[in-house]
Order: structure tokens, then C-alpha cells, then sequence
């Protein structure tokens, strides 16, 4: 593979970075092909617990790797991010995983539907599915920001596996938009359980991408129901998929449909729970809100589950420079999470735990000014009262 | 004609050229883009936070 020496000899100044990651970005795609490795190892070993490889991997073993291997310490610097964004190599990583996650998808659902498996085995290649279906948000994330068409495109082809082909319109012109702002479906607000969010957040992407997505064809003099409509190119991909598997092997596949679509939602809206939980930007006195700073979304920056999300924990990088390829992204300074995304996620499942760890952390963020926290609206007196503000002082927020 | 680039992230609206895909045709005035539209590649500015590049057709 080549290392572009001729895109690093056109970029000035040099730099001596180098990436000490660069040959791990090939692990997100054994983990995209991994339930097929789990289908496989099954049959070959009689065991069926293989059928479970990637629920185990993500909520076990990744959780201690990173406690094990511990934080990203190294950044790129500014004359490094031009020659490691024109570096093909790492766009290629992230092409290649996309037929993977098409394959992993078919292979899934053969095999629930004619393999002899216990309900057991049935719901581990689901959410093994599942999770590779998150991942492939997380690649359709990662491109979906590019600014050629090409990549756009492919973004589409990507989301349509998990179902989740509003994701682009909505993640690029609504959340990057209104991120941390209390108009914003995908930023979680202080004292907001999971639950609540992820009721709050999946319709609301869906609604906000559509009247976005219909404002831009009205401006073209198009229609919503045209087929310029990037919503209904993407879920069309999904209806051809998901309509062939249920013709050819029938209504037993229901269940897997379901649970590896809405598990794989589950993992971007837990994504999005904990990468903004009660951030806030301020207002100003004109009422716009403040530009979108690295302190206002939270980093995990931990080696190992880094590598398995394309640096999507490095995400207060990524908001204040949202087309910044991911191999460039840097651990900027921003509040930090307690561990990589696969604990808070599992932390994230039980509230009680997660603000018991978390709250205390977004207060420190504005020096213990609750006033200044993005509130869920529903507990905002009770929260205020908690941390001895004055309702008043809140008045108009 | 003139062009106006997003401070964040450098996308360049040039009124000649508009955005068709985002639904500006080419020879759009500035003045007709909404103004909450948001910068097309990045979204972290919007039209109040572009800056004029030239007031002349420059290319």
C-alpha cells in the first residue's frame, strides 16, 4: 500500500509524524465481517456461544481492552493533518468495509433462517448483526461528512443495511447545526434517561431530515416525493434488501429483521446520548447560539475503542471540524468521559448509574453553574432547586 | 458576482456558479439564500458568519 510519498513532498512544512496506528485501522473490519466469523465458527465447532462473538466483543472485552491499553496520547500536528488527509490508504480502509457490511447482513439472516439454531443462537447473530449494522453508522457517519458526491453517495449505499438512510441529511444539516442547543433531538440533555432520549431523538431525526431534505428540493423547485429525494434513494436500497430476504426465505426472519434494525438504532442513539449529555452552548445577546466549540461535545479518547469507531470518540474535534478525515482527528481539549463508548454505553443502560458518574462531571465542565447546563425541561425546577439555583436565575432560558 | 467563504471550514458560495444540490441556481444573489441556511460542507457556520471573498467576478 502506498504511503503517498508524493502527496507528503507537495505539503509544506514536513513533519516527522507518524501515525503509530496506521496498520490497526484494519481491525473495524474484522469486527464488520465478525457475526460471519461467529455463523461460521458455530458450525464448524458445534459451539454455538460463537453465535454471540459480537455482542461479547463490544460489551466485554472491548471495555477491558481499554481499560488495559488506557488513552490516546499522541496527536497530529497541523503541518501532519494535510499529508495524512490525502493518504489513500485510509479512505481505502473505509471503502472496503462497505460490501462487508452487506455480506454480514446476508450471511446474518441465511443463517437465522435455515441454521438449527435455540432461540439463544437466533438473538446472538441478531445483535451480532446489530452491532456491525451500528457500525456501519459509524462508516456512513465517517463519509457522509466528505464533501464529494461520490462519497455522499456511498454514505446512502452504506446507510440503507442499518435501515438509517435519513442519517446524512439529518446528522450533517440538523444535529451539526443545533448540536448542544435544546433544539437539538440528537444532544441529550442533564437529568434525561436514555430511554427518554432515545424516544425523543429517533422520531425527531426523522422528522427534522425530512422537512430539511424537503426544504432543500423546494429551493430546486422539486417536490419531496421526487426521486432527488436522498431519503427515499437510500431507503429504496433498504426495501429491495430487506423485501428479498423476507420472498425468499420468509416470515422467520421477522424477529432478526427487527432486532438487528432497532439494536443497530440503539447504537446510534446511545452514541449520540453520551457525546453531548448536558452540554450547553450559550446564547448570546443577539439569541443565536454561540459557534460550536471542542467543549461542547465530550472525547473518550481510548486506544482501543478509537480504533474500532474510525476516532469517533475524538468527537469535540470532530464537531468544531466536521469534514476533517478521521485518521487527522486530534484529542482536543475537551471534557472527558470516564471510559471508552462500549462501558458508558452499558453505563448509560442503567440511568441511575450513569448520573451518579456523569453529572457530577458536566457541573465541573461550568465550574458547578447549573444555570448554564443544557436541563431536561420536564425536571429543570427539581434540578435547579438540587443544585441550589435560584429558579429565577434560569428564567427565559 | 461575487463569492462568500465559510470561516470554518472554507466551502466558497459563488453566486455565478450557486449550489445546485443545494438548490441554488447558478447565478443565485447571496441575498436569496435563507438565513438560516448553514454552510454546506460543515454546518458550524451560517450565512450571518461567511465572509465576502471579492466583490468583483474574479475567475
Amino acid at each position: 500500500m502506498s504511503n503517498s510519498p508524493m502527496a507528503a513532498a507537495d505539503t509544506a512544512p514536513q513533519s516527522t509524524y507518524r501515525d503509530d496506528k496506521r496498520h490497526w485501522w484494519w481491525l473495524p473490519l474484522l469486527v464488520a465481517i465478525s457475526p460471519v466469523l461467529g455463523v461460521y465458527l458455530a458450525a464448524t465447532t458445534s459451539q454455538n456461544l460463537w453465535l454471540w462473538i459480537t455482542p461479547i466483543l463490544w460489551y466485554a472485552v472491548l471495555p477491558v481492552a481499554d481499560w488495559l491499553v488506557g488513552r490516546d496520547t499522541r496527536n497530529p500536528s497541523d503541518a501532519a493533518v494535510p499529508s495524512l488527509e490525502s493518504d489513500r490508504y485510509y479512505k481505502f480502509l473505509v471503502y472496503a468495509s462497505i460490501p462487508l457490511f452487506y455480506v454480514t447482513w446476508i450471511v446474518g439472516v441465511w443463517a437465522v433462517a435455515t441454521q438449527d439454531y435455540s432461540w439463544v443462537g437466533y438473538l446472538g447473530v441478531s445483535l451480532s448483526v446489530a452491532l456491525t449494522n451500528g457500525l456501519a453508522l459509524v462508516v456512513g457517519h465517517e463519509i457522509g461528512h466528505k464533501t464529494g458526491r461520490f462519497e455522499k453517495r456511498l454514505a446512502q449505499v452504506v446507510l440503507a443495511v442499518p435501515a438509517y438512510g435519513h442519517f446524512s441529511a439529518e446528522h450533517n444539516r440538523g444535529h451539526h447545526k443545533d448540536v448542544a442547543t435544546p433544539n437539538d433531538p440528537a444532544s441529550s440533555r442533564f437529568g434525561e434517561s436514555l430511554y427518554a432520549f432515545v424516544l425523543r431523538e429517533i422520531p425527531g431525526a426523522l422528522s427534522r431530515a425530512w422537512h430539511d431534505e424537503k426544504a432543500r428540493l423546494a429551493r430546486g423547485g422539486k417536490s419531496p416525493w421526487s426521486p432527488s429525494n436522498e431519503l427515499l434513494q437510500s431507503f429504496s436500497i433498504t426495501a429491495l434488501l430487506y423485501g428479498t430476504a423476507l420472498l425468499l426465505l420468509g416470515p422467520v426472519i421477522i424477529p432478526f429483521l427487527l432486532i438487528s434494525t432497532f439494536w443497530g438504532w440503539q447504537f446510534l442513539s446511545t452514541s449520540n446520548y453520551i457525546e453531548h449529555y448536558g452540554l450547553l452552548r450559550q446564547q448570546l445577546p443577539d439569541g443565536r447560539f454561540e459557534r460550536c466549540r471542542p467543549e461542547h461535545s465530550w472525547n473518550a479518547d481510548h486506544v482501543i475503542s478509537n480504533l474500532m469507531l474510525y476516532h469517533l470518540q475524538r468527537h469535540s474535534d470532530h464537531h468544531a471540524r466536521p469534514t476533517r478525515c478521521y485518521q487527522a482527528l486530534r484529542s482536543d481539549k475537551a471534557p472527558e468521559l470516564p471510559s471508552g463508548y462500549p462501558l458508558c454505553f452499558t453505563l448509560s443502560y442503567f440511568p441511575p448509574l450513569w448520573r451518579a458518574v456523569m453529572d457530577k462531571r458536566v457541573l465541573a465542565v461550568y465550574s458547578g453553574d447549573i444555570t448554564r447546563v443544557n436541563i431536561q425541561p420536564s425536571k429543570r425546577e427539581q434540578i435547579l432547586a438540587r443544585y441550589g439555583a435560584a429558579q429565577k436565575s434560569a428564567a427565559g432560558a | 458576482m461575487a463569492r462568500y467563504r465559510c470561516p470554518g471550514c472554507g466551502y466558497v458560495y459563488d453566486e455565478e456558479k450557486g449550489d445546485e444540490h443545494e438548490g441554488f441556481k447558478p447565478g443565485t444573489p447571496w441575498r436569496l439564500v435563507p438565513e438560516d441556511w448553514a454552510c454546506a460542507d460543515c454546518a458550524v457556520r451560517d450565512k450571518a458568519d461567511f465572509v465576502e471573498v471579492d466583490g468583483l467576478a474574479s475567475e
